[in-house]
């Protein structure tokens, strides 16, 4: 068998595959942030608890009605976007005016209840949701075995990612956004339906991340806890990334889910911190992240 | 820089609505930022097709009113009218939809977006708003200057797209915060045609203006402004006589 600095080439590609798995989630994730906060000003700590819920809502689709895996790429996040909407016009809207940190505390709180109330049906244990037919078996690349829904995975995170950004930074509605991020008063004394833009961002925001939750509840079992273990990384990726950059929060997620991977081959005693020690590194160098404007 | 602006407005149909009918009636208009009152009860009338300019010294509310007709400020009291429809108690969105485009002080060009998309960002407001073919026709620079991210344009070219953005929209209302400010004379003078032309085709405009000497050839009426009221009303055919007094009031 090859190998490389000692370690055989397929526990490499193998590792960096789950690398890339893990960190198409971040950028799908950390991208939500990104536009959330850009419009909001709001870090959306509930934002693990979204993604969350759109695994649970899948399995329930699934368990429940017999809906299945295709219906609930589509019905699941409506429906965390729905949950993101009244959250938005009940809570957040009033904070808005207030430091971030009370949208920061209030989007805590809620991540609490929302865990709190799939613990207290769910208990922490996984519940697991079956592969669809079509997404069985592997692919031989010749180096190494791919499982089809991985490559799916990676495949459909990336897709979606690029769509975000191209309509963002490429289309009329993605100029509004972008208006809006920069001046949202004068964007509404234009015309435009300023509060209604924000809901439909944070919905926006909330539902891309119960799709990230649709497509991980194959790969990790659906659980509870899956919000909160990834969303702590998440936040590490947007800090280095630069809070409120679409391009950034994409970048540095595929990123740093392949230096994971990597870490965990040459030293798997760091890969649970490595990210962290970027993120620090990174706020020594550039305080505003990677991609971030210094204000 | 050309000034010609292309057909817009029925110059009859402008003719006959300019008769009496008010563009924009402010009465005992009150507005707060926060805690601090900052406007004392603004009133004045401005009829379809006039120009009018609120002058003062720095700080005298000329700004607020323009902010607090948007619905830009915090609390407000009073009446607003615009086009008949009463706007204080409208959502800011609302209100620009009643008619009425822009230019704030600050210019307000977004950097995140080109020249063009800062051009077609505002929505249509009214009927008439010019094409982007004519409004490259009156700005030249602009249509150069397309792709350009918005803030790399130069201080007069960033004014231009103020001014153009919203020509676009078919607003017939205009609220123009110092558009003179920082330019040099070939502009400022360019601008005078501008607004010169959009006079003629009946557009309502109130100006606030430090430059004086720009506004007083303009303007139908000029409304000094003093401590967040209206100090003193001078007509157009009352300006030389009252010249010494507008100094004392402007401090110039
Ligand atoms: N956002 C704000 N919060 C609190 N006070 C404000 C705010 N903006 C303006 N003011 C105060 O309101 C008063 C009127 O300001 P305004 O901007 O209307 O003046 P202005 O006549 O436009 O003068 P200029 O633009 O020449 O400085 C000033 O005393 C100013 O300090
Ligand atoms: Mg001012």
């Amino acid at each position: 068998m090859t190998e490389i600095f000692g370690v055989p080439t397929q526990a490499l590609w193998g590792q960096l595959m789950i690398g890339l798995v893990n960190g198409s989630f971040y950028a799908m994730l950390s991208l939500g942030l990104a536009v959330i906060f850009g419009m909001l000003n709001v870090v959306n700590f509930a934002h693990g608890a979204f993604y969350m819920m759109g695994a649970f809502f899948s399995w329930m689709l699934l368990n429940f009605l017999g809906i299945g895996y295709w219906w609930s790429l589509l019905l699941a996040p409506i429906g965390v976007a729905l949950v993101g909407i009244v959250i938005e016009k009940t809570m957040l809207r009033w904070l808005y005016q207030l430091d971030h940190l009370y949208g920061l505390l209030l989007t805590f709180g809620i991540a609490l209840i929302i865990e709190g109330i799939f613990r207290d049906q769910y208990g922490v244990s996984g519940q697991p949701y079956d592969l669809p037919e079509i997404f069985k078996g592997a692919f031989d690349l010749g180096f190494m075995m791919l499982p089809k829904y991985r490559a799916w995975v990676i495949v459909a995170c990336l897709a979606i990612c690029f769509a975000t950004w191209f309509v963002i930074e490429r289309t009329r509605l993605g100029s509004y956004l972008r208006a809006g991020t920069e001046n949202p008063k004068l964007v509404q004394a234009f015309g435009i339906n300023v509060p209604l833009m924000v809901t439909l961002t944070y919905a926006f925001g909330v539902g891309l991340a119960g799709l990230g939750g649709v497509l991980a509840a194959p790969v990790y079992q659906v659980n509870p806890l899956m919000g909160s273990n990834i969303v702590i990384v998440v936040f590490a990726v947007v800090v280095i990334g630069g809070m409120g950059s679409i391009l950034g929060a994409i970048l540095t997620g595929i990123a740093l889910g392949l230096i994971e991977g990597l870490t965990k081959v040459f030293y798997p005693e760091a890969s649970a911190t490595v990210v962290f020690i970027i993120m620090a590194i990174v706020l020594l160098i550039r305080p505003a992240g990677l991609f971030g404007r210094e204000k | 820089m050309n000034a010609g602006v292309g057909s817009q407005m029925n110059a009859t149909e402008a003719a006959t609505n300019s008769q009496a009918a008010s563009a924009l009636q402010v009465s005992d208009l009150h507005a707060f930022y926060g805690e601090s009152h900052i406007l004392h009860g603004v009133s004045f009338e401005v009829k379809r097709g006039e120009l009018i300019t609120l002058l003062g010294r720095n700080g005298a509310g000329r700004t607020t009113t323009l902010k607090a007709i948007l619905g830009l400020t915090g609390k407000r009291t009073g009446s607003i009218k615009i086009n008949s429809a009463e706007a204080i108690g409208l959502a800011p969105h609302k209100i620009a939809r009643l008619g009425i485009g822009y230019c704030p002080e600050e210019r307000g060009i977004f950097s995140s977006l080109s020249c063009e998309e800062n051009l077609l960002l505002l929505p249509m407001v009214g009927k008439n708003g010019m094409s982007v073919d004519e409004l490259y026709t009156m700005f030249p620079n602009l249509k150069e200057r397309r792709l350009s991210q918005g803030t790399r344009l130069s201080g007069g070219e960033q004014q231009m797209l103020a001014m153009a953005r919203i020509l676009r929209t078919g607003a017939d209302i205009l609220l123009l915060d110092e558009i003179t400010e920082g330019l040099a004379p070939v502009i400022v003078q360019t601008l005078g045609r501008v607004i010169r032309a959009l006079k003629a085709k009946g557009f309502t405009i109130i100006m606030v203006e430090q430059n004086f000497r720009f506004a007083a050839p303009l303007a139908d009426r000029h409304y000094v402004m003093e401590h967040g009221k209206i100090a003193a009303v001078v007509e157009r055919h009352e300006l030389a006589a009252k010249t010494e007094m507008l100094h004392e009031f402007l401090g110039v």
